[in-house]
């Protein structure tokens, strides 16, 4: 009976992230290297300084944990969130200086597993207690940029400008701005010529099913492809084109760089755009169909004005898909000289430098979840039918 | 006035529906019923040209269908289906708007014109212009679909199965609304059931369909006595057969002085129901009333006289 009960009052990923993050504390927080090569010695959270400074830092991970464990109240279990990602931060700034002073010039300081473990758990937490709040798409764009503008204070304000891989960003700064514009053009452009391309496809696969059975397939095939073997053969294909068709050189296009990389991310794109417009423009319900024919809507207006409509949020979603794996798949676009930020994260791995993989993995990532909560939201906002209430 | 001239309809050589020649007059109901695969749907759908005939025309007063293009034609005839098919997007208001948007209606002639009809349908206007389909009860939904077909005010009005997702009480309802409103309105109907009784019920006229072929095309009351063929007795039904009948006849028919005991019906209450309270409460008499006047009575004797003179005329 008591178990029943304190099963009810305690939310369940509650007590696994309780336990997590408990461990996780304990784990390494932070590492202290002689330079940015050599492996560093682990240094765990409360000797990161005085235990004066960091006794708030593990109170408030603690409190953050034990708040995440009351099920009754999601809004007090996302403050835990916040409170315990305020004490990640604060362990960080706090152990940064003290760590580098009297280590040496080239000494570099990193975070460590526990804090990725921690900062994991604390997400993970806040997620769980947002899907219980369940906010609606503006709120949750409130929420967007405000955990944006936090994060962006916190680096600007310089507190973290001493960790190993803000240094390491130091050192490339005119570089880092050119891989984010290239990284956000190979996504977004490879994004809009499939669009450009796979829209007009899907309308004409939706009302022909014999140009469906023909391309959906292709498509699917092209998706199949490794990655690598995909950048590593638009290598030959694209030489080639640049060096037979005339004044193809001259607008980029050659075996190596930008164009071979984008051409991939384009053919990756199609089977999502494709195939969603397809499954979109399907799912109006027959009923309202055969009644939009019958009151005698040309096939043009039944698209425009009841199937598009419909589809727009499961389209929507296809575009989502697309953004989310181009922005990961763009890395590999370093590797044949596109440029973006696998440029940093191929640097890295030469140099087995982790903080410079991390400083182009990281803004990856970043950018992968933003897009995808951006695009989740405007699924949402698109979505005009109502529930069914009755 | 709608003719349906040697109309037949082939998939893949077999007709399914084959050489049917009828004459709708305007502002009457007719009721084609059949069994599932009789040809029934595909007829109606060819009136509106949602399939195309293989031979024959269709004409509406006068004009054949076969010289408009489909899309304008079917602006013009009203349909209505099972399921209603409301666009889950849009609202009420919205939804019965569908057609006067089509044919490029004022908005302000649109909203009157969408009022109007809900007025019609009992449904408050304020209450429900803002609604969703889908926040909607299956009868609510049912009546918009009614609704959205009668929009534009078409010439005439098809309508498949448009009340066979409803719950038998719910059913009864919407068909005593819609012969209420096809009166009121004057509309020509062409509605198709599987249901006899729903085709007595509703019907002017009735068009029996059986294997393609339009088998017996008459008043409800000859269908039930002077069935052509085996096939439209068996759709009547033998042992319903004079109950049928009786359902047609209104009490006023067969009022006469006296008095009687028990709870009065009123006179538009039909002969079946009549016989049924006779028959209930074990009275050889049922008083009948006027807007709540007494104006007589009703005996079993007569409706008994009255289905055997019918039956066997």
């Amino acid at each position: 009976m008591n178990a029943k009960g304190s099963a009810g009052a305690l939310s369940a990923p509650g007590i696994l992230f309780a336990v997590l993050g408990l461990a996780a504390m304990l784990a390494p927080f932070m590492t202290l290297a002689a330079n940015r090569i050599v492996a560093g010695d682990a240094i765990v959270a409360w000797r990161l300084a005085e235990p004066g400074v960091t006794l708030p830092g593990l109170l408030s991970l603690a409190a953050g944990l034990a708040l995440g464990l009351l099920a009754a109240w999601p809004r007090i279990r996302m403050a835990g969130a916040a409170l315990g990602l305020a004490g990640l931060f604060w362990l960080l700034m706090a152990g940064t200086p003290n760590l580098l002073a009297g280590a040496g010039e080239y000494a570099r300081v990193s975070p460590a597993a526990g804090f990725w473990c921690l900062l994991a758990v604390f997400i993970l937490l806040m997620s769980d207690a947002l899907g219980n709040l369940a906010p609606g798409p503006l709120a949750r764009a409130a929420l967007l940029i405000a955990a944006l503008a936090a994060l962006t204070l916190v680096l600007w304000s310089g507190a973290l400008s001493d960790l190993s891989i803000m240094q390491e960003y130091a050192g490339r700064k005119p570089a880092f701005i050119d891989a984010f514009v290239r990284h956000l053009g190979l996504a977004f452009g490879s994004l809009a010529i499939a669009g450009v391309i796979g829209f007009p496809l899907g309308i004409l696969c939706h009302s022909r099913a014999q140009l469906r059975g023909a391309i959906l397939p292709v498509l699917s095939f092209l998706q199949t492809i490794p990655s690598l073997a995909m950048f590593g053969l638009m290598i030959p294909i694209l030489g080639w084109v640049g060096e037979t068709v005339p004044g193809a050189q001259s607008i980029g296009i050659a075996g190596i760089g930008f164009a071979p990389a984008f051409l991939a991310l384009v053919f990756y794109s199609l089977l999502p755009v494709v195939g969603n417009t397809v499954a979109g423009l399907s799912a109006a319900p027959p009923a309202a169909i055969e009644a939009a024919r019958g009151m005698g809507m040309t096939q043009r207006q039944r698209l425009l004005r009841v199937e598009l409509p419909l589809g727009l949020p499961v389209i929507l979603t296809g575009v989502r898909i697309v953004l989310v794996q181009n922005i990961g798949l763009a890395v590999i676009a370093g590797l044949i000289g596109g440029g973006g930020f696998g440029t940093f994260v191929f640097q890295g791995l030469n140099q087995t430098a982790t903080d410079l993989i991390l400083l182009g993995a990281l803004p990856t990532v970043m950018l992968a979840l933003v897009a995808a909560i951006a695009m989740d939201i405007l699924v949402d906002l698109v979505r005009t039918t109502p529930e069914a209430t009755a | 006035m709608i003719e349906i001239d040697k109309i037949t309809r082939l998939y893949n050589g077999v007709p399914a529906v084959d050489a049917v020649t009828m004459t709708i007059e305007t502002g009457t109901v007719t009721v084609i019923v059949g069994t599932s695969g009789s040809g029934k749907t595909t007829l109606l759908r060819m009136i509106n040209r949602l399939e195309e005939p293989s031979s024959g025309e269709v004409r509406i007063n006068g004009e054949s269908t076969l010289t408009i293009k489909p899309h304008i034609l079917r602006r013009r005839i009203g349909y209505a289906i099972q399921g209603h098919g409301l666009f889950p997007h849009h609202t009420v208001a919205r939804n019965i708007g569908a057609v006067p948007e089509l044919l490029n209606w004022s908005a302000d002639k649109i909203s009157a014109r969408v009022d109007e009809l809900l007025t019609l349908f009992s449904m408050e206007p304020e209450t429900f212009r803002n609604r969703y389909p889908g926040e909607l009860s299956g009868g609510q939904q049912q009546r918009v679909g009614v609704a959205r077909a009668l929009a534009s005010r078409p010439d005439l009005l098809l309508m498949d199965e448009p009340f066979g997702a409803l719950d038998p009480v719910i059913r009864t309802r919407a068909q005593d609304d819609l012969r209420r409103i096809q009166k009121q309105l004057g509309s020509t109907i062409i509605l198709v059931t599987h249901d006899m009784e729903e085709a007595i019920r509703l019907a002017d006229r009735v068009a029996v369909m059986d294997s393609g072929q339009l088998v017996q095309h008459g008043t409800p009351a000859e269908i039930i006595t002077r069935p052509a063929t085996e096939f439209v007795a068996d759709m009547v039904g033998r042992v319903e057969r004079p109950l049928r009948l009786l359902s047609l006849v209104p009490v006023s028919e067969l009022v006469e002085e006296g008095v009687a005991e028990g709870e009065a019906l009123p006179v538009e209450a039909s002969l079946r129901d009549a016989l049924s309270a006779c028959l209930w409460t074990g009275r050889a008499a049922v008083p009948v009333e006027q807007d709540g006047v007494l104006v007589g009575r009703v005996t079993f004797e007569a409706i008994r006289a009255r289905a055997r003179a019918r039956a066997h005329p």
